[in-house]
């Protein structure tokens, strides 16, 4: 029942896949040469009945409290020099309310790498990869406080926990400064403290503080270490801009600073995003603009539904210390996305990424195509 | 040299591109209202504004709305963005009643 999975991390990374899976236990495991025993089917029914378990303890009486199923289902594409690697994947997540003030909700990945063989051989290798992104539970006392435990998505900067499900991401890769203050694992096993600090009708001030235990489990990987996210928001104008911090604990001590700049005008379909990290041995930025028209019918024209994305970031390394995941020279990479979001929750993605650095220019060629899924978990009463 | 010139063309295109985005929504129409938009016209109009706020204002700020899902989970959509979003029980309710005219 045990199967061995290596996974090669050059040969990932030179195929920039390693953004796509942000979800946490999947970045770290790449930015690691593995070989390790993966219990691939007793995790599977393991999964299956924990969520079977948490579906089972729901309630069935309130119409529109029934559990759900989501997620993305996706395939991917990366060329990079000649060499294309293809990575078919799925992100389902679950997510089940018990009673009036608590939510359990779990988001997974299950996924293949398709690569092509290196040193000039011939055909392909492919390997696997299932894991757990997140497991939690929420308890909403009020707007002010909610109480997380569990499993959670770091919140450091926006990217980790807001912008890395498959079905959300303009850009199929990640930004390369990702994994700077997500303890590599991009969650952390312990509690987080989050909610509304002040609202009225000009701002409003929101928070997200957690302590994370060490833990070596494999499908709750941590370490231990806190910090927070402030980020303040103004609707008159859409914007957002955010200070996020935090500190690991374990071995070496290090800190993490983070900001982030959100503009989404009024009455557009126009987004601009922006992140600055700052680590012990790296820290770097990005900057991202997609832009639909609704000049031409509204957004669900033809016309309508293309996504043009703009993306250009720089990493800088302070120390040759690589242990963060950003390059280990300094790189800048621009990436022109072409997106069409095609009915019934389907959407094409393409990019073309241009990356510089000391250790050699790459082109990147991108495509994918990912479709969103939302049911209910069960038939039940309308 | 080639970080400055590569920051440079990158702002310039940004604020190009930010620039036109604006521009073209002078006077164009006003954004479509999500998939599941509550467009009944027995709704008082009030609380359908109130609902699209809430939505645009913290939904759509991260992903855009899905199409159509069964009524029967939007209480738990809206539970799941009110962890995410620190949504009020106001807020929650608009919501509700957005999806569900």
């Amino acid at each position: 029942m045990y199967r061995k999975v290596t996974i090669d991390l050059q040969l990932i990374e030179d195929c920039g896949t390693h953004g796509l899976a942000q979800s946490a236990k999947f970045t770290d495991m790449l930015r690691l040469h593995l070989d390790i025993k993966v219990p691939v089917a007793a995790r599977a029914i393991r999964g299956s009945l924990f969520a079977l378990a948490i579906l089972a303890t729901t309630h069935h009486g309130s119409a529109q409290n029934t559990p759900l199923i989501s997620g993305g289902a996706g395939f991917f594409t990366s060329t990079n020099g000649g060499m294309t690697t293809y990575l078919p994947i799925i992100e389902p997540l679950i997510a089940a309310p018990l009673g009036q003030h608590v939510l359990a909700e779990s988001r997974a990945a299950l996924l293949e790498i398709v690569s092509p063989n290196g040193s000039n051989q011939s055909g392909y290798d492919h390997s696997h990869f299932i894991g757990l992104t997140y497991l939690q539970g929420d308890y909403l006392a009020s707007r002010h406080f909610t109480l997380v435990g569990g499993d959670y998505l770091i919140p450091f900067n926006t990217y980790n926990d807001r912008l890395s499900p498959i079905w959300i991401g303009n850009l199929q890769d990640g930004p390369l400064i990702a994994s700077l203050g997500t303890f590599s694992s991009g969650s952390g096993l312990g509690g987080m403290l989050r909610g509304n600090a002040i609202e009225s009708n000009k701002y409003s001030i929101d928070y997200a503080c957690f302590y994370s235990v060490p833990s070596s489990n494999e499908q709750f990987i941590a370490q231990r270490g806190s910090g927070g996210r402030a980020s303040v928001y103004l609707p008159n104008q859409r914007l957002e801009a955010g200070f996020s911090y935090d500190r690991l604990l374990q071995s070496t001590r290090e800190n993490f600073f983070g900001a982030h700049v959100w503009w989404e005008p009024k009455d557009t379909a126009f987004r601009l995003r922006s992140e600055f990290g700052r680590g012990q041995h790296a820290q770097g930025y990005w900057v991202e603009a997609d832009y639909r028209t609704q000049r031409f019918g509204g957004l669900d024209s033809a016309i309508g539904r293309i996504e043009p994305v703009f993306r250009m970031q720089q990493t800088f390394r302070i120390d040759a210390v690589a242990s963060d995941g950003l390059p280990s020279m300094n790189t800048q990479r621009v990436d022109f996305g072409l997106n069409y979001s095609l009915p019934h929750n389907t959407r094409i993605l393409t990019s073309y990424a241009r990356q510089f650095s000391a250790s050699g220019n790459q082109n990147i060629w991108e495509t994918g195509i990912v479709y969103r899924f939302l049911v209910p978990a069960w038939k039940g009463k309308r | 040299m080639m970080n400055s010139k590569l920051g440079l063309c990158g702002v310039l295109v940004l604020v190009s591109v930010s620039a036109f985005a604006v521009g073209a929504q002078q006077g164009g129409a006003p954004v479509t209202a999500p998939t599941r938009t509550a467009a009944d016209a027995k709704q008082p109009a009030q609380q359908q504004d109130e609902g699209q706020r809430v939505f645009q204002q913290h939904c759509s700020r991260c992903h855009a709305a899905p199409e159509g899902f069964s009524p029967r989970i939007s209480g738990t959509i809206v539970r799941h963005m009110r962890v995410r979003a620190s949504l009020s029980e106001h807020e929650e309710k608009e919501l509700l009643r957005f999806f569900n005219p």
